[in-house]
């Protein structure tokens, strides 16, 4: 047993070797997306307090420190859009968009997008919009558009938990087991999140959706 | 033939004049805005996918590759990543194999039910959403290294971080106030 697990780890240690060091849900994934707006964090999908309708949020721009929440943004060249795939096939036959414009998060759709894939553009018109919320706001600013949706954009504690360092410890060959009680590495950092909560009768749904969150970078 | 000349003749100048009155039109209005078009820099389904069992060469273009096509690109990276995080792995706790489990977790899209409960994993739903509190790390730790009990490996099945450092919101817009 002690063997089987001295070779595991000796694997894990080659495979951190190969592959770097693995990070968390999706914060900083990627050479490509690190520390820039177009990072996201997590995706969440679930049911609002009010059964009818589904809750889509997105987050973005992860460990944020307390003090360096204040200046983080919202970029008005980053497109950030939920995927929703309704008859199973993994391509989007809606899309939620939402783009930073002077202070507003703007909403569009639900909507049938009229091109498919890596490259989108806004699918007009606007459906809702949102005063971006401060940090340090008493409450969250949140608006309604039309069709009964509701959306908030701003600072939020990243509600994403894992003890990350631990992991790192394990794969790197420096632990062979998670402690008890572990301790969250992403506790008292924050994220820039996206809301919209959506009528459920808007998404045409036959009872399962696919969905899956995009970020994308205006062309220059 | 001269009839059929002297429509073509019409029809031209039709064509001129409707062309003129296209060109007034547009000297009259602003130019048209052209297109904005975004291209994709990240994507994310399920958590932690690209983090886990894609190899550091791939994690930008797994970003920017269509649900559709991340199977054909990515299945064997993905199915070599899982093999050496658990050697040992046969089957895990939802009874898949290996290329079963990778066959469900390549294309990195996120399912959820518009019917009943939302979950990550709770049991009884498997995959029908992710709600905030969900311990989506413990469900992804267990499928890989706890086998097909969800008992091997014990001291790597869950990080024992069960919860969030602040608690949600009960309504709109249910994520906690920043820190």
């Amino acid at each position: 047993m002690k063997q089987k697990k001295l070779v595991l780890i000796v694997l894990v240690a080659m495979a951190t070797t190969i592959g770097g060091f693995l990070l968390a849900s999706d914060h900083i994934d990627a050479p490509a997306v690190k520390n820039q707006t177009t990072d996201i964090t997590d995706l969440y999908v679930f049911n609002g307090s009010d059964t009818n309708n589904l809750v889509f949020i997105g987050n973005t721009q992860g460990l944020l420190a307390p003090t360096s929440t204040a200046a983080a943004a919202f970029d008005p060249n980053t497109l950030i859009q939920f995927n929703i795939d309704n008859n199973g096939d993994n391509v989007e036959d809606l899309v939620i968009q939402a783009i930073y414009a002077n202070g507003m998060m703007n909403f569009y759709g639900p909507v049938v997008p009229s091109m498919t894939g890596t490259r989108s553009k806004l699918e007009g018109p606007v459906t809702a919009s949102v005063a971006v919320t401060a940090y340090g706001a008493a409450s969250p600013a949140i608006a309604s558009g039309a069709s009964g949706i509701k959306v908030f954009a701003g600072p939020r504690d990243d509600p994403f938990f894992f003890d990350l360092n631990q992991y790192h410890a394990i794969l790197g060959g420096k632990a062979t087991s998670f402690n008890n009680p572990g301790s969250d590495t992403f506790a008292g950092t924050n994220v820039l999140g996206v809301v919209v909560e959506v009528p459920k009768s808007l998404l045409k749904s036959t009872g399962k959706l696919n969905v899956w969150l995009t970020t994308k970078k205006k062309e220059q | 033939m001269k009839k059929y000349f002297l429509n073509k003749v019409i029809a031209v100048i039709l064509i001129i004049t409707a062309g003129f009155a296209a060109c007034s039109k547009s000297n009259n209005s602003p130019a048209p805005t052209p297109t904005v078009y975004y291209d994709q820099a990240d994507q994310v389904g399920r958590p932690a996918i690209n983090t886990v069992f894609i190899p550091a060469s791939g994690k930008d273009s797994f970003n920017t590759t269509i649900p559709t096509q991340m199977p054909g690109f990515f299945a064997n990276d993905m199915k070599t990543s899982l093999l050496t995080l658990n050697p040992g792995y046969t089957t895990n706790l939802l009874g898949l194999t290996a290329d079963q489990f990778i066959g469900v977790v390549s294309t990195d899209v996120l399912n959820a039910s518009t019917t009943g409960v939302t979950s990550f994993y709770n049991g009884t739903q498997v995959l029908t959403g992710r709600t905030l509190s969900d311990d989506v790390i413990d469900v992804e730790l267990t499928l890989v290294f706890g086998g097909p009990n969800g008992t091997e490996n014990p001291g790597l099945t869950s990080d024992h971080v069960n919860g969030n450092d602040k608690t949600f919101l009960m309504s709109f817009p249910y994520e906690a106030s920043p820190w």
